[in-house]
């Protein structure tokens, strides 16, 4: 038995005669930050869910904190943070309220959570807000209340399933502080996200899942590294021309992609490639050289088109 | 890998059964104790109104003699107060055993927020029964107050007449928890329940009048109904004029239902939250 | 662009047009009207339920308290059956009860959640447009109920006279007038906890307009309370038609709606402008 705090095998999950999960391995282990990246319905949130102790698995082995959560469920959760895709705060309580109840219901005692509860208000900058109720709150506020309730029992893993979807700028580096913060702590992270450089802020490993299976693992780096190239050159073109340019610069990339507007080559030195293009008599509307990212390497391994 | 020198160790404990029901109660109650005024129009004030309509008013063209002597023989404000405590009990139990469990899983989404946290489903189950229980308790409570204030109730048997409504009205919202447990549509179904189910319930189960009253072939559908038996255990109990076998099985039927009732919310509460 | 503001030609489209802005109303209230018939296609039960409420009360207080209560004298003094003596109220009552609901739970939600008349307002229609057609929505529902209920008393032998023909435009101008009270009333609500403030008046007028049992039961101070609810007017109104006493009273009780449903548009316009257009 390794020291994962999450260790799965072979995990599947079924809803009838749709598997939403089709057979994973994950480790997970303490104090790092963990990410589950794909596109809707890849399969994380049931993912997420299992480990979470709130939806039995069809099939597999799974451990969270060393016990099996058929088994253990309440004791497992009674250790774990979670911050759910859909905020399911009490909107008819106060801010306060909606930690204390939460936190009773971990068992803690009064004085416990009221104390705890003040300590929540601030990390999460409500204090002020702390009597009013929960309805009015901005997004970002509320988000930061559902991520200060799920710190009441002080969990040793967070879930967090999406953290920062519809926040703005701001709210979400708010709440990136607070996560990087939290795993200064000590405290291990699971997280989900369609936001590629959220998961090359925060995590230090991630996986990409694609159809219910895991197609890629490793630290954003590596992962960069080994399905995009170092740098990517974009070409811009009048919509429908840029099939014809493609001849022209195929051998200067080590991949390329054609978009409806532009041709996107992958290369280790983009501004070379440019000057390459240009000594070939290709007149692009516009060009871009930037750095690959995630976005690239999860494009590329989970497709372009919608699935949805 | 950052700081483990210092693992966080978590606060939280997996709780005993009837500690998580009471976490889950306290939680309501919490709830309750800022929203309570918008509660009483309709748990304590609709039931008032019905008798003081009917008990007072309509009951004016009843006691001035004739017919109705020989089928109702006490006033008929006396005779409607019990019933109406049992009728006050089904409607508060339809109501609360609907939408608010409808908008925990669908619109608040509260009852998953609780899912995650040691408290299991059943469990979460058994709270919400709870707390419906002490609701029903309440404002049953607060009618006897009143009434007894105005003269409707006769003797001490109206007291014991508190607890056979509550158990009536926990016999309907019971199963009716476990059906709101599965309804995932905005609640149209809720129409259909009250329209279909409550108020008839209310009208032909021997409150208004003694089903003797109904046609014979109907009368045996009054007999399913939790209120008839709710209604002859509250007004027997008040006027004084219950008799033990017919008490016993009216509780052995509620009880049933009740039972019944917990067992399928539980197991909805499991099928619907760990999926 | 193919959305295009059809100048009103002179002396078309009716006197609204003529008097209100575009801005508050483009005259096609109907359209409203069209997305609530499409948005209950698929929730007739909803619609076909409402009709059983005073059907029960009908039968079970007609039968049960009737054997018990014998004759009532209904107008002019002539007696009555305990079931033709409710039916007329009931008829009312439904007639409120359904206009009532439907223009302040429904209009609440579509108002506050669902966000309904903000998308409404990105198009050429104005807040004048919204609360005629769901007023006009409320109206087709309180009809069908109402149409189907003096269907029953019909069938039962509950209507004596071909007056009571007129009930049912009777039945649509009440069902009118609370409806659009009710929509004025909803433009005022903060939170689902005023509802019960709905319930505090809907209920007590459903109970006391000598629907159950006549006037003559209070004392006379409290008769006086009674024939200020609109719902009391609504009653006698309904129980003069279907039995043919008619007389110069029922256009006193006539006027009463057409006052108050004048009333209800006004204010409910006012207030949706206020809260939409802001």
């Amino acid at each position: 038995m390794s020291d994962a705090l999450v260790q799965a095998r072979g995990l599947r999950k079924c809803f009838g005669d749709i598997e939403a999960v089709s057979g994973i391995d994950v480790d997970v282990r303490p104090g790092e930050a963990f990410g589950f990246l794909g596109p809707n319905g890849a399969g994380k949130s049931s993912a997420m869910r299992m480990i979470g102790c709130v939806s039995p698995r069809t099939a597999g082995e799974l451990q969270v904190l060393g016990l099996d959560p058929d088994v253990d469920g309440p004791r497992i959760r009674a250790r774990l943070g979670v911050v759910p895709q859909q905020d399911n705060l009490d909107t008819e309580l106060s801010v306060r309220d909606n930690l204390h109840v939460y936190g009773r219901y971990f068992g803690l005692s009064r004085a416990a959570v009221r104390a705890k509860a003040t300590e929540l208000l601030d990390f999460a900058q409500l204090t002020d807000r702390a009597s009013d109720k929960v309805e009015p709150l901005s997004g970002g506020m509320k988000r930061r209340l559902t991520i200060a309730r799920s710190l009441v029992n002080d969990p040793e893993l967070m879930l967090l399933d999406e953290p920062t979807t519809g926040l703005d700028p701001q709210a979400r580096h708010l709440l990136w502080d607070r996560l990087f913060r939290l795993k200064q702590q000590g405290v291990t992270l699971i997280l989900t996200t369609h936001y590629m450089d959220e998961a090359e802020q925060l995590c230090d490993r991630l996986v990409v899942m694609d159809g219910g299976l895991i197609v890629a693992e490793g630290s954003p780096g590596d992962l960069i590294a080994r399905y995009s190239s170092r740098e990517v050159l974009e070409l811009r073109f009048a919509p429908g021309e840029q099939h014809g340019q493609r001849a022209a610069v195929d051998e200067l990339a080590e991949r390329l992609e054609e978009l409806p507007d532009r041709l996107l080559l992958y290369t280790t030195d983009g501004e070379r490639a440019l000057s390459a293009a240009h000594q070939r008599g290709v007149r692009p509307v516009s060009s871009l050289v930037r750095r690959a990212t995630l976005e690239d390497v999860f494009l590329r391994l989970t497709g372009r088109s919608l699935v949805d | 890998m950052t700081a483990l020198l210092d693992p966080p160790r978590a606060t939280g404990a997996a709780l005993p059964g009837w500690r998580a029901t009471l976490l889950v109660v306290e939680g309501l109650w919490t709830w309750y104790r800022r929203n309570w005024r918008a509660t009483v129009i309709s748990s304590v004030l609709q039931p008032l109104l019905f008798l003081v309509a009917f008990g007072v008013g309509f009951g004016t063209l009843l006691d001035r003699g004739g017919r109705a002597q020989q089928v109702i023989d006490v006033p008929y404000l006396v005779y409607l107060a019990p019933a109406l405590l049992a009728v006050g009990a089904i409607q508060n139990a339809a109501f609360e055993s609907t939408y608010p469990v409808l908008s925990a899983f669908k619109w608040q989404r509260n009852y998953w927020g609780v899912s995650a946290t040691p408290i299991t489903p059943g469990q979460l189950a058994c709270g919400q029964l709870s707390w419906i229980t002490l609701r029903l308790a309440g404002s049953g409570a607060a009618y006897l107050l009143v009434i007894s204030l105005f003269g409707a109730a006769r003797g001490p048997g109206i007291v014991a007449a508190l607890p056979l409504a509550v158990l009536c009205g926990m016999a309907f919202s019971a199963p009716v928890v476990a059906f709101a447990a599965t309804v995932e549509n905005d609640g149209a179904a809720f129409n259909a329940l009250f329209r279909f189910v409550v108020m008839p319930m209310t009208l032909f189960s021997g409150t208004f009048f003694p089903i003797s009253q109904l046609p014979e072939p109907v009368r045996p559908l009054a007999w399913i109904s939790p209120l008839w038996h709710g209604t002859e255990l509250t007004r027997g109990a008040a006027l004084g004029v219950l008799e033990l076998g017919p008490a016993l099985g009216h509780t052995a039927y509620l009880a049933a239902l009740v039972i019944a009732g917990v067992l399928l919310a539980r197991w909805r509460f499991r099928a619907r939250l760990a999926r | 662009m193919t959305g295009v503001i059809e100048a009103p030609a002179p002396g078309r489209g009716g006197p609204l047009l003529r008097i209100l802005p575009p801005a508050l109303y483009a005259g096609r209230a109907r359209m409203l009207m069209l997305r609530s018939s499409l948005a209950y296609k698929r929730a007739w039960l909803t619609i076909f339920s409402g009709f059983f409420e005073p059907l029960f009360f009908l039968v079970a207080m007609g039968e049960g308290l009737g054997s018990l209560v014998g004759d009532l004298p209904g107008p002019g003094g002539r007696p009555l059956s305990y079931a033709a003596f409710i039916a007329p109220g009931l008829l009312a009552a439904s007639a409120m009860n359904g206009a009532v609901y439907d223009s302040t739970f429904n209009i609440f939600f579509k108002l506050r959640y669902a966000r309904l008349y903000d998308a409404v307002l990105a198009t050429p229609l104005g807040p004048v447009d919204i609360a005629l057609g769901e007023i006009g929505w409320a109206l087709v529902r309180g009809g069908l109920y109402s149409a189907g209920f003096l269907g029953v008393m019909t069938g039962l032998g509950l209507i004596t006279s071909p007056w009571g023909l007129l009930a049912l435009p009777a039945a649509l101008l009440v069902a009118f007038a609370f409806g659009a009270v009710g929509m004025a009333a909803t433009s005022f609500m903060r939170s689902w906890q005023d509802f019960d403030l709905v319930q505090l008046a809907v209920l007590p007028m459903f109970l006391f307009s000598a629907t159950f049992f006549p006037l003559s039961v209070y004392p006379p101070g409290l008769q006086w309370v009674v024939q200020a609810f609109p719902l009391y007017h609504a009653v006698e109104l309904m129980r003069g038609l279907t039995n043919g006493v008619v007389g110069w009273g029922l256009l006193g009780h006539l006027a009463y709606f057409v006052v108050m449903a004048a009333f209800g548009v006004v204010v409910a316009s006012r207030r949706l402008t206020a809260l939409l257009l802001r």
